[in-house]
């Protein structure tokens, strides 16, 4: 790769094959490429800062999920994709807040979107569950199941880490905190 | 419970593809026989790839604040930041209750008027509207004297009277200067005039006057000698409330006299160069000469109020000798005299129409 492609805003396609390879520069310069476009739209659509963080960062994660599985297919420039979107997840934002005047002041085209949004909620919503349940369930279940569920360790790390005297116990512990955080998941609505 | 346990690390195990291949196909061979296991397998596989997901989530989340962390917010914030006037922020804002807060207020003032009968009581204003109105109409009847006139040629008179506008005129000296009014004679390409006998002679104007609506003709054609002696004089001085007058003029063809008083000192709106006279004048009267009793030529007519009894109105004869005394010289055929002798008075009124009508002309224009 020469050295321009490193820095500045990345192609469309740079930017598909970056998530793919989960390439920490491409997300960062993708990031960096598009924040301020999303900024202006917000701060000057009744937000703040922190508003045009939390829909941008959103709308990443859409695009991220949508090209990790595999169902993103690029009808427009990416730029306009990703305005598109934040548009209406702000648009959506500022009715749940009662403060959509009934227009927005644009800074870009873009394309009418559907439902896009509609799946990551709903995804959302079971990552909130699982947050939840995991922080409810205390330590230290929380970070047996999160080293072995997550950060993928094995049961004789967790074992030395914890300082369980044989892996039987610490499987055994394991999957008492696995029946709770299930019974923690499942009993929220 | 033990072998709850032991079956969860079990298909752990299977799930993580950690069993040998005998183990594997025992443990597929009991899937597919016990439906319990089977349903154990696939919720176990749901849950632990959401919390998998989860995870990775955080982490994407976590990653993406650590960029985020890196750009200068407030700096981008303040270039892109759009800063309207207070009124149009709080006019966002606020719409909605502000919309409110007019309706209401509309609602209070109209509902206030109404009770308090203003709404109802509108005649006064009314009253005073139609005088304004009747105001304007005075101005626009020069015009509509000039298309009355209009209309008469197109209504088959053409081989009588070919002129496209038509008023009155009336010899100031003898040597053939006729005065007007200027609106009678505005952007014309020629003007005739045509005595009460018929004769119709060919005019310049040497004169026009466009404030004091004041135009002077001078006989051109070659034929022209003389008109004679004037009969009527010129009254300098300013004719009083109630005097008896007259005027003679073509409203249409031929000569029609118009008996009246004069109403007032003044014309439209106070206008101290008019008189008011209460004369029925129609359209083509402009432009007549306005006598006295005694045949002393104290104005010329000049407009009326439509809709309005007995109100018309003529330039004082003081306007009409200072426009021309302005008259420049060089523009005269000789000199101008102002006849100051009156040969009417003391006659009877026929006899004076008889006298006069030989000076009062029709002034056609083409």
């Amino acid at each position: 790769m020469s050295k321009e492609t490193n820095s500045g805003t990345p192609t469309d396609n740079e930017v598909i094959l970056g998530i793919l390879n989960n390439s920490e520069n491409v997300l960062k310069r993708l990031y960096i490429a598009y924040f301020p476009m999303i900024l202006q739209l917000v701060i000057n659509n009744n937000g703040n800062s922190d508003d045009a963080k939390d829909i941008y960062q959103e709308a990443i994660i859409v695009l991220y999920n949508k090209v990790k599985t595999g169902d993103f297919e690029l009808s427009s420039k990416l730029k306009t994709y990703i305005y598109s979107v934040c548009r209406r997840l702000w648009l959506k934002r500022l009715s749940q807040m009662n403060r959509y005047g009934g227009d927005i002041k644009d800074f870009q085209e873009f394309l009418v979107v559907d439902d896009e949004t509609e799946k990551n909620n709903e995804r959302d919503i079971q990552f909130n569950k699982m947050g939840s349940a995991l922080q409810q369930l205390g330590e230290p279940c929380k970070t047996i199941i999160e080293d072995f569920y997550i950060n993928n360790k094995s049961m004789q790390e967790i074992c030395e880490e914890f300082g369980y005297t044989n892996a039987d116990n610490a499987k055994t512990q394991k999957y008492k905190c696995l029946q709770r955080l299930k019974k923690l998941f499942f009993q929220q609505k | 419970m033990n072998d709850n346990s032991q079956l969860t690390e079990t298909i752990e195990r299977y799930l993580n593809g950690e069993m040998t291949k005998a183990e594997r196909t025992n443990f597929e061979k009991l899937r597919s026989e016990d439906a319990n296991v089977n349903t154990q397998v696939a919720e176990h596989k749901h849950f632990t790839g959401l919390i998998k997901q989860y995870g990775e989530r955080l982490e994407l989340e976590k990653r993406l604040d650590a960029i985020h962390d890196e750009i200068d917010v407030h700096a981008l914030e303040d270039e892109f930041m759009i800063h309207p006037s207070w009124v149009v922020r709080m006019w966002r804002n606020h719409h909605s209750k502000i919309s409110v807060a007019a309706s209401i207020a509309i609602f209070a003032v109209l509902s206030t008027l109404f009770f308090t009968g203003y709404l109802s009581n509108r005649e006064l204003n009314y009253q005073q509207l139609r005088g304004e109105l009747h105001g304007l109409k005075v101005k626009t009847d020069k015009l509509n004297d000039k298309l009355d006139g209009l209309g008469k040629n197109q209504g088959g008179k053409q081989f009588i009277n070919p002129g496209n506008f038509r008023g009155t005129g009336f010899a100031i000296s003898s040597n053939g200067l006729i005065a007007t009014n200027y609106h009678v004679i505005q952007n014309a390409d020629s003007v005739y005039v045509q005595g009460n006998d018929g004769k119709s002679y060919r005019t310049k104007v040497v004169y026009s006057d466009i404030n004091a609506d004041v135009a002077v003709l001078q006989i051109t054609n070659p034929s022209f000698k003389t008109f004679g002696a004037i009969p009527y004089a010129f009254k300098k001085a300013e004719t009083d409330i109630g005097e008896s007058v007259f005027t003679i003029g073509y409203p249409r063809e031929g000569v029609i006299f118009g008996p009246g008083f004069l109403t007032a000192t003044t014309g439209y709106q106070g206008d101290s160069t008019h008189y008011q006279v209460s004369i029925p004048v129609n359209p083509g009267n402009s432009g007549g000469p306005l006598l006295d009793s005694k045949g002393n030529l104290i104005g010329v007519i000049d407009a009326k109020q439509t809709h309005m009894e007995g109100a018309a109105f003529a330039i004082k004869s003081a306007v009409l000798m200072k426009a021309i005394k302005d008259i420049p010289a060089d523009s005269l055929k000789g000199t101008l005299n102002i006849n100051q002798k009156n040969a009417l008075a003391g006659l009877s009124r026929p006899q004076q129409i008889k006298k006069l009508e030989n000076y009062v002309f029709m002034v056609r224009v083409y």
